[in-house]
């Protein structure tokens, strides 16, 4: 064995969780190095070549507020851009963008070789060394050894990765990546509790196959709309490609289901679950046969490459029954597929093994992100990323542990929902899963974290001051705009010339702001637009002063978790002694081990009237506690 | 979680009755029932007693015998609180139940608080907080009705009832989850018709609910009842046929009646706390005017208004006064002296009132007319004591919490707001829904929308 080096950190997988774990260690002072089996794949996106969408948009905008790479990334290569559930309120607004998978990667690359502090490695770990319960170190399949105080698991589908096609079947990461057996084994053996869990994806095609006049186009939004996802960005996002809508018929649909025991899923083949929310095309049509069409999202993948993305079409079907099913839907007749769909089925770890930090209870030190965590999405392996390599770098250096609470962030509720919770499936963020989603949204991310982000040493001077900047003219508005007072002739003008019933009197610009029908920017006609504000501040505004009403209903609610947060429970607190509790709560607690009755309050199984004795108890030990003193 | 004290309370009801039961819950319970207990057959003993036997005997206070009775044993867990228990049955007479729990006390019991073996029950795993909460309910139901309510809580009509709005509700927000998580799915817009219809429906529910809890309410914890009228228009006669004896003094000279008198009586099922109140007049006798004043200062808080008239003599300026004080309460206007020959008008005082009713308070006939048209009034006639019924005001809070949270929904729907606040409003009413039946709303919405809806990439 030849000893290489020692460092604070080693990330292992330079995947989206891996590059920003990577990256936030080695931004807070960590010695830092990342191993990746290839580097041709860092950041790789073997599913849809897009960032963002309905909740996971605003994960991205709370990675770029703390200063991770993600929305730089995707900015710097988006080739469309659009701001999904306009008309459906500011508070589920969802930014994505269409993005080149080749150019993600070089971007990706290029950025952790800038990062000061941060060694890369192409080469596979087969070994984590563990001692006294706690992580020593790495082995790569070269027979190197890598001391290290902290480990961060980013290792996506390679981890003991296994391909499906049909009734075919192979040891495989995605895109060619070969799998990770090895280091599989060693996790087990240092006792991490390990589960199987599937995805699949769909073909890549040829872009001359596709008879885009028989699809429904589907543009960018109009270019004087878009936003970036970083704070950072300046330069204008453009809409370089377009999408197209292409359906389902019945015909489709027969040809699944007579061919179905040839996939491996229904064959019984797969052992691993797969996720609810992205079903195969095979589920679909079984559980939904009264469905007679369904929809597929065709996207490029890049634009030096002519393979395009069939999103909505994901299949583990034999590749005889994929031609025929995909030619007969109209606009594929003649489809040429370049890479077939598969399923992919992988090693991953049960989450409530791991604390609110993403460290692990069984090893100490050792940190999980991603899809090893039980998630899938970019966003969301980028967001566990940077939060583990926070922590791992912390730990390495000595220093206090980062907990998010819920409310903070989708980043909190992500993994205080692993942690607490488990997962039954990959879990994808969404935004019903935030209690706090009115105030949680993508245009407030900085607000809400990038004073965190400052704090730890992951936020830039130019972030920083931007940030900064920011604030000044939010505050400088709302002062504005509470002190103006808008008089009743030229407000009535306004409305009535923008189509509206003009209303019955003027008043304070804020106070009228609150009407659903006032736009900040017919306000503006009237009074002017405020100092350095833009349309995207203005917007923002506006959805604060009209949302005041619903955001404090949502303030009680997080008034009142707060209080439950606080009750703390503490380390090695016996559950067992509780015999008013049932017995499913008393497993739980002492599984998940909850630091909070607000924590223990989320467990499934875990009743008000557990919670009622559990704070009782808690009460009672704390007494005892105080007369012990 | 055990406790470390024994506790011991009169388990029955207080009041005269046949016998009475002197309960000792906790791990002395058996040392101090061996005190104060001596078994008829000398051959038995307290501390070898099995679960679920009895044994005759005598109580005894020191030396003293003092009553006999039946000792009946539980061991832990298979009790009531999941602790010893030693169940003391005493002859009735709140004297004698007393001196047994204060020869327990002297043993080393200690007096139990208020809930306190319910409280230990929930404790050591003999029922939810919801089944306690109905047990704390049926301990204080006074009438019939109102222990068969605390019952149909504890046999889940509640459950039942509240699963109802709950699966509305899912379903909704399942809709909306989906509508807004996969906006590019073809998932059928939420037309606002619907999305209103179902809001509505839940809201009804709700209101049932806590409307059905209001009435409820009234058989458990009864009413207070004011009683006002011209002087000599019969009150105090209406206070003694409801209280059974001369409560309060009756003369023929006016305004004899000079403080709000205060008596519980039951009245059917329901119990009126009934306050007799100084006749209301003008007056210029300062004694008797504070009693005129604390009678306007009743009618404006009881729950229940029972004016009297005389129906022997014309309408008066004061007649009508008092009808239209009545307006907005509820309120019961008896025309007294029925047996008198009419010179009332009746019709002038009616749209002030819920019922008239013509009455001769002399008669004890009439107050089963009385009873009736209270009962019809408060509404605890139509409840069905098998139906769903809050109990607790845990239960009701969250009720309350839930229709508030459906009515801000639907405001938000009304007033063109987005569907972001709507869909926040119902989280807000399925949690408190959910924490009644302590599961996770947002996990249920989730499974919901994946069970429902085909999105997914």
């Amino acid at each position: 064995m030849n000893h290489l080096g020692d460092y604070d950190v080693i990330v292992i997988g330079a995947g989206h969780a891996g590059i920003e774990a990577a990256h936030a260690a080695a931004m807070l002072g960590a010695k830092t190095a990342v191993f990746t089996m290839s580097l041709d794949a860092v950041g790789n996106m073997p599913c849809n070549p897009s960032i963002g969408g309905t909740a996971k948009g605003t994960l991205v905008r709370e990675v770029d507020a703390m200063g991770g790479l993600m929305g730089l990334a995707a900015d710097a290569t988006a080739l469309q851009s659009r701001m999904l559930n306009r008309g459906k309120g500011p508070a589920v607004h969802a930014l994505r963008v269409q993005t080149d998978r080749k150019k993600y990667n070089a971007w990706m690359k290029h950025a952790l070789e800038l990062t000061p502090g941060l060694a890369i490695h192409q080469a596979e770990v087969v070994e984590i060394q563990v001692e006294d319960g706690h992580v020593k170190g790495v082995i790569t399949q070269l027979h190197g050894e890598y001391g290290a105080r902290c480990v961060v698991i980013a290792t996506g589908t390679n981890l003991g990765g296994k391909i499906f096609v049909g009734d075919a079947w192979y040891a495989s990461g995605p895109d060619g990546m070969h799998a990770s057996n090895a280091l599989t084994d060693s996790l087990r053996a240092a006792g991490l509790p390990l589960r199987r869990f599937k995805t699949g994806t769909p073909a890549r095609v040829h872009r001359r196959s596709i008879d885009f006049d028989k699809l429904e186009r589907q543009p960018g939004d109009p270019e004087e709309t878009l936003q970036p996802f970083s704070f950072l960005t300046t330069a204008p996002v453009k809409n370089l490609v377009d999408c197209y809508i292409a359906y389902t018929n019945p015909t489709t649909h027969k040809i699944i289901l007579d061919n179905i025991q040839r996939s491996p899923l229904y064959g019984g083949m797969i052992e691993g679950v797969g996720p609810r929310y992205c079903p195969s095309i095979e589920d679909k049509v079984v559980r939904f046969a009264g469905k007679d069409r369904h929809p597929i999202f065709v996207e490029p993948c890049g634009e030096n490459t002519e393979e395009m993305y069939l999103q909505g079409a994901s299949s583990s079907l034999p590749e005889d029954v994929q031609n025929a099913f995909y030619h007969s839907i109209v606009g594929f007749e003649h489809l040429e597929i370049i890479r077939p769909a598969y399923a992919i089925e992988y090693d991953c770890v049960d989450p409530t093994s791991l604390e609110p930090t993403l460290e692990s209870r069984h090893v100490r030190g050792l940190y999980g992100a991603g899809q090893f965590n039980g998630t899938s999405g970019y966003e969301e392996a980028a967001a566990q990323g940077l939060l583990a390599g926070i922590n791992a770098a912390r730990n390495a250096l000595g220093k206090e542990q980062l907990v998010l609470p819920r409310q903070t962030s989708y980043l909190g509720t992500l993994v205080d929902d692993l942690v607490t919770k488990g997962v039954m499936d990959p879990y994808r963020m969404m935004t019903s899963r935030s209690e706090y989603r009115l105030t949680l949204r993508q245009d407030n991310a900085d607000t809400r974290l990038t004073p965190i982000g400052r704090e730890y040493g992951l936020v830039s001077d130019e972030r920083w001051a931007r940030y900064q900047h920011t604030s000044q003219v939010l505050e400088a508005e709302r002062a504005r705009l509470h002190a103006t007072h808008v008089k009743t002739a030229p407000l009535q003008e306004a409305m009535t010339a923008a189509g509206l019933t003009p209303a019955q009197q003027g008043g304070l610009a804020d106070e009228l702001l609150r009407r659903p029908e006032i736009s900040y920017s017919l306000l503006a006609g009237v009074i002017g637009w405020g100092e350095g504000v833009t349309p995207m501040l203005a917007e923002r505004i506006e959805t604060e002063i009209k949302y005041a009403g619903y955001i404090a209903r949502q303030d009680r609610m997080i008034r009142d978790m707060a209080r439950r947060e606080k009750t703390l429970i503490p380390d090695g607190f016996v559950y067992d002694g509780l015999t008013g509790l049932t017995l499913e709560a008393r497993e739980k607690l002492n599984k998940i081990r909850p630091r909070s009755l607000g924590q223990a309050g989320r467990i499934p199984g875990v009743s008000p009237s557990d919670l009622a004795q559990l704070s009782i108890a808690l009460a009672a030990a704390q007494k005892k506690e105080a007369s012990h003193d | 979680m055990m406790e470390n004290s024994t506790i011991a309370a009169i388990a029955t009801p207080p009041g005269q009755g046949g016998i009475a039961v002197v309960r000792l819950s906790g791990p002395d319970s058996y040392r101090v029932a061996e005190q104060v207990f001596r078994p008829a057959d000398s051959r038995k003993r307290v501390a070898d007693a099995k679960g679920y036997t009895a044994l005759y005997g005598q109580f005894a206070d020191g030396e003293e015998l003092f009553d006999d009775g039946v000792a009946l044993f539980y061991r832990a867990p298979r009790s009531y609180t999941g602790e010893d228990v030693v169940e003391l049955s005493c002859h009735g007479g709140s004297a004698v139940a007393r001196r047994l729990v204060e020869a327990c006390l002297a043993a080393g019991a200690v007096p139990a608080g208020p809930g306190e073996y319910t409280r230990r029950a929930m404790l050591n795993g003999k029922m939810s907080l919801t089944q306690a909460e109905a047990v704390m309910d049926l301990i204080s139901a006074g009438g019939r009705q109102g222990a068969a309510l605390a019952n149909a809580a504890k046999e889940g009509a509640l459950a039942r009832k509240i699963a109802a709005q709950q699966e509305v509700l899912t379903a909704l927000q399942a809709h909306l989850t989906a509508w807004v998580d996969f906006p590019e799915e073809d998932v059928p817009a939420l037309e606002t018709d619907a999305l209103r219809q179902s809001l509505e429906q839940v809201k009804a529910g709700l209101e049932e609910l806590i409307q059905n809890y209001d009435a409820a309410a009234v058989l458990r914890e009864g009413i207070d009842c004011a009683i006002v009228g011209r002087p000599n228009a019969g009150k105090s006669t209406l206070l003694n046929l409801l209280a059974g004896f001369d409560r309060a003094i009756v003369t023929p000279i006016a305004g004899t009646t000079r403080d709000v008198v205060e008596q519980a009586v039951q009245l059917g099922e329901i119990r009126l706390n009934l306050f007799d109140t100084a006749g209301l007049r003008e007056t210029d006798d300062p004694v008797e005017a504070e009693g005129v004043r604390r009678s306007w200062a009743k009618l404006a808080e009881a729950g229940l208004v029972l004016a009297v008239f005389d129906g022997s003599s014309p309408l008066a300026k004061e007649d009508l006064d008092l009808a239209k004080r009545c307006a907005g309460c509820r309120a019961i206007a008896l025309v007294n002296k029925e047996d008198l020959p009419v010179q009332f008008d009746t019709g002038a005082i009616a749209p002030y009132f819920a019922m008239v009713i013509p009455v001769c308070c002399k008669e004890e006939g009439a107050k089963k007319v009385i009873a009736e048209a209270v009962a019809r009034l408060l509404g605890t006639a139509r409840i069905d004591p098998h139906a769903a019924s809050l109990s607790g005001q845990r239960q009701l809070s969250a009720a309350l919490r839930a229709r508030d949270g459906v009515q801000g929904a639907l405001d938000a729907v009304d007033t063109g707001f987005g569907l972001d606040a709507v869909s926040v409003c119902v989280d807000d009413a399925l949690e408190a829904l959910y924490e009644l039946t302590g599961e996770n709303a947002s996990e249920a919405v989730i499974d919901q929308v994946f069970e429902t809806f085909c999105v997914g990439k």
